[in-house]
Parts: C-alpha cells; sequence; structure tokens
C-alpha cells in the first residue's frame, strides 16, 4: 500500500509520512499513530510535541562516556560512589539501561555509537573508540568490560578493541556469554552451547 | 501447480539487518533459489529459539512460508556455525569480505549452485588453513569463473599469440592479458609479473586440495590481490567496502 494515494488533508498525510520514516514503523501503523494524535486532547499533543523539540534541543554527548545527557558531563560520569577504575563499553546508549537496572555495576561506561561494520563501510573512525583510548591515558582505569552483543560484529569490534587495549596492559574483560535464563537447551545453536560451556562455573 | 507455501532450503547468511522491535531482515544465499531476503520474527530476544541459528555467516537448515513480499523463516537449525572464524578477527574479516563479493555480484533469485558451494567452501578453510589469503585469491578466482568473468590467462587478448615468459599486462576490461606489444594501444592495465600469471593459471585449473599447496612470498600475495582487486573493482564499477577494514588490519599489524 502506497501511502501517497491515501486521499486525507495535506496536513494528515504530512504527519503520517513523517512517521513512516520511524524505524519500524509501516504505512499502516503510520496512519494508526496520526488518526490518534488527531483524537488526542490539544494538551496532550502539544506536550508531545514540546518533548520532541526539547530533545532536540537539550540533548547532547557526554563529552566524557558519549551517552546521551542534557548535563555535560552525564550523571553517571558525575556520579558520587561510581568506581571510576572500570570502564564498561557498549554499543547504544539504549545498553547502559539494563546493565544500571540490574544495580550491580557501579563503574562507568562507554557507548561506542555503533559497531564496526565492515560490509557497510563503518569502521574503527565511525565509532567513539578515539575517545575511548584518551579515558585510558590518565592510568585511573583499571579494567575495561567489553559489553557488546554477541553477534559476529559485536565480536570482531570487541576483538578490536581488545588488540588496541592489550598493549597499554589494562585488565580486559568479556561480558559472559552463554544460555540466557529460561533458555531451553534444545534450541540453544551451536556458539550459545560452546560458549556455555567455556564459561562454566563450579556449583 | 502452485507454489508450495511452506518449503525447505539450506542457507548462509550474507548479511543481516534489524528490524522493527525484534525482528531481522535477511539477505540468504541458498543452493537452488539463489540469494534472496527473509524476515527473521523475535529473533532479537534473549530467548528466541531461532536468532543463534540465523547469525550473520552461519550455514543453516530453514523452513520458511512464503509471504506477500518477504518470504518468513518458522524454523531454523545451525548447520556449521564456522566457530574458528568467530574467535579470529582477521579470518572473520576475511570471511565477510567474501560473504559481501558473493552479495555484490549476484542478483536476487539467480541459481549459482557452484557458487553456493564454493561460498560455503571458503568459510570452511577459512576456519583451517594457515595460508588465508591464498584461499582469497583462490575464492575470487573460482567466482569469477562461476560467474562467466574468468579472466584469459594463457593468450595475449589483442594478437591471440602464447604469452612469452616475461612481464605482461593484466588489461581489466579486455578481462585478461596483453603482451607487451599490443599493451600499447591499452592505456589501463596492470603490469603482471610471470610468477603472479603463473599461480593464478595454477589457482584457475586446480581444486582446492592442489590450490592449497602454493606457497606464495609476501611481495607475490601483495601482487596477486592488487590484480584481483582493481579487476573486480572494474567488474563491479565500485568499491567492495570490507576492503577498507582489511586495509586497515593489515596496517596496524604492520605498525
Ligand atoms: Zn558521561
Ligand atoms: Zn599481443
Amino acid at each position: 500500500m502506497n501511502i501517497d494515494f491515501v486521499p486525507t488533508a495535506q496536513p494528515v498525510s504530512r504527519l503520517i509520512e513523517e512517521f513512516h520514516k520511524l524505524p519500524g514503523i509501516g504505512p499502516k501503523t503510520a496512519q494508526r499513530l496520526t488518526y490518534f494524535l488527531i483524537r488526542m486532547p490539544q494538551e496532550e499533543a502539544r506536550a508531545l510535541a514540546e518533548a520532541i523539540l526539547a530533545v532536540k534541543d537539550k540533548i547532547i554527548l557526554c563529552s566524557i562516556c558519549q551517552n546521551i545527557t542534557d548535563s555535560d558531563p552525564c550523571i553517571i560520569c558525575c556520579g558520587e560512589g561510581r568506581d571510576r577504575t572500570k570502564i564498561c563499553v557498549v554499543e547504544e546508549p539504549l545498553d547502559i539501561l539494563p546493565l544500571e537496572r540490574t544495580r550491580e555495576y557501579k563503574g562507568l561506561y562507554h557507548v561506542l555509537h555503533g559497531v564496526i561494520s565492515p560490509m557497510d563501510g563503518i569502521g574503527p573512525d565511525d565509532l567513539k573508540i578515539k575517545e575511548l583510548l584518551s579515558r585510558l591515558q590518565g592510568g585511573e582505569v583499571e579494567e575495561v568490560i567489553l559489553a557488546t552483543n554477541p553477534n559476529l560484529e559485536g565480536e570482531a569490534t570487541a576483538m578490536y578493541l581488545q588488540r588496541l587495549i592489550t598493549p597499554l596492559g589494562i585488565k580486559m574483560t568479556r561480558l559472559a556469554r552463554g544460555l540466557p535464563f529460561g533458555a531451553d537447551l534444545e534450541y540453544a545453536d551451536e556458539v550459545t552451547l560452546i560458549r556455555a560451556l567455556q564459561g562454566r562455573q563450579e556449583v | 501447480m502452485r507454489a508450495p507455501k511452506v518449503y525447505k532450503t539450506e542457507a548462509i547468511v550474507l548479511k543481516c539487518i534489524n528490524l522493527g522491535e525484534a525482528d531481522k531482515l535477511l539477505t540468504l544465499y541458498t543452493p537452488k533459489r539463489g540469494k534472496f531476503s527473509a524476515i527473521a520474527k523475535g529473533v532479537r530476544r534473549p530467548r528466541s529459539k531461532m536468532g543463534g541459528h540465523l547469525e550473520l555467516l552461519t550455514h543453516s537448515s530453514l523452513m520458511l512460508a512464503r509471504g506477500k513480499n518477504l518470504d518468513i523463516i518458522t524454523q531454523s537449525q545451525t548447520i556449521s556455525s564456522f566457530l574458528p572464524l568467530r574467535g579470529d578477527l582477521w579470518r572473520s574479516s576475511l570471511a565477510i569480505y567474501a560473504a559481501e563479493l558473493v552479495d555484490q555480484f549476484t542478483a536476487e533469485h539467480v541459481e549459482n549452485y557452484p557458487l553456493y558451494k564454493l561460498l560455503l567452501n571458503t568459510l570452511g578453510w577459512l576456519c583451517e588453513t594457515q595460508d588465508v589469503e591464498l584461499i582469497l585469491r583462490y575464492f575470487e578466482l573460482k567466482l569469477l569463473t562461476h560467474l562467466g568473468y574468468k579472466p584469459e590467462l594463457h593468450r595475449c587478448l589483442g594478437c591471440s599469440s602464447s604469452l612469452e615468459p616475461t612481464t605482461n599486462f593484466f588489461s581489466p576490461g579486455g578481462g585478461g592479458v596483453l603482451c607487451p606489444r599490443c599493451r600499447e594501444n591499452e592505456p589501463l592495465t596492470q603490469p603482471i609479473s610471470l610468477n603472479a600469471l603463473k599461480v593464478m593459471r595454477f589457482l584457475q585449473d586446480s581444486d582446492y586440495t592442489r590450490a592449497s599447496r602454493v606457497r606464495l612470498s609476501a611481495a607475490l600475495s601483495r601482487e596477486l590481490e592488487s590484480l584481483m582487486r582493481h579487476y573486480i573493482r572494474y567488474l563491479l564499477e565500485r568499491e567492495v567496502k570490507s576492503v577498507e577494514f582489511l586495509d586497515r588490519l593489515r596496517g596496524e599489524v604492520i605498525a
């Protein structure tokens, strides 16, 4: 279905088009969201529009960890009681949320904003790797925890970082990879099973 | 006869792109259906039963259901994940390069079983061989043969005489070699040493077992890589993107 042919008023089709540009939103969902907004009270719609503008106006990247933030340095980098000897390296800002929710990790983070993806022409210079290396110069950091995703490109990125950081004499660790909680052995793939075996722990 | 609603195939995952909340759009290369895209639903959730079986560069056995636009993967089981590739940055980068070549050189739904088999074998060889670059050159030459771009390495493209044992000239535009005399009328050529010509002929005419016995000096290896790279770039009319990362890795090893 082509949204250009939907006979609607111009502001309506314009909003449908804008929604359609968002990731994961097809033409049907774009229409549904638009008609939902049309029925929305004026003040709620205004609040939404303002929230979108505020994100664009006020959100910047933290100059230390490259996470998205509205104050620089971000609240994690400024946080009292954070362990400044550890940096956990993640692919995207969203990856920090589940780690923070565990309340188990007290160190700092570093957001790469992507992974090395040779086929898409995304190389080390397109990621925040230089920024990470300059953070490791001070001598304060004792451990770098690699938390990129356990797929081919995430692993390649982790191995690449390992090559750069190992000569600096800083301890490097990788998040344990293995069976997810509640997983079924029967459906586990070979890579996951082998990693789970390698990372087995005494009980 | 109407096509069945579900079908089975084995496949190599050439590419994957995240789609929506938890889905992936995969580019598959298959023995009988060539290259095509299919959707795998929910595979980015940690408890997905299919996710690990559909990673980039895995060889899997799949069940698919025909969709309106794209077919949907309903079951998957790994045949091989080429595990040694995944723990080695250089080998996995070469494997990515091989997959990108297949992706760039093929059109959707064109069956090419020899090319499928070649890619599958190459991923396996990249797991175990010492001289991985030799395997890549072998892969490139065979790939070109299976695609109808087999370079002419025995006779001069211009005068058809047998090539003399001297430095000749490779012409990407002509898809072969020119003798020093005919080369005068053809500006876009690259010198090819006698050794490079011999190795290319040998790789072109050999099976893997025979080809893998060749030992290349570093200089000869560079020359062959450069010749193949120019020819492939000419045929594709663009750069192979993953080459940049290969050059980068190599530069940093030396540095
Ligand atoms: Zn920060
Ligand atoms: Zn000639």
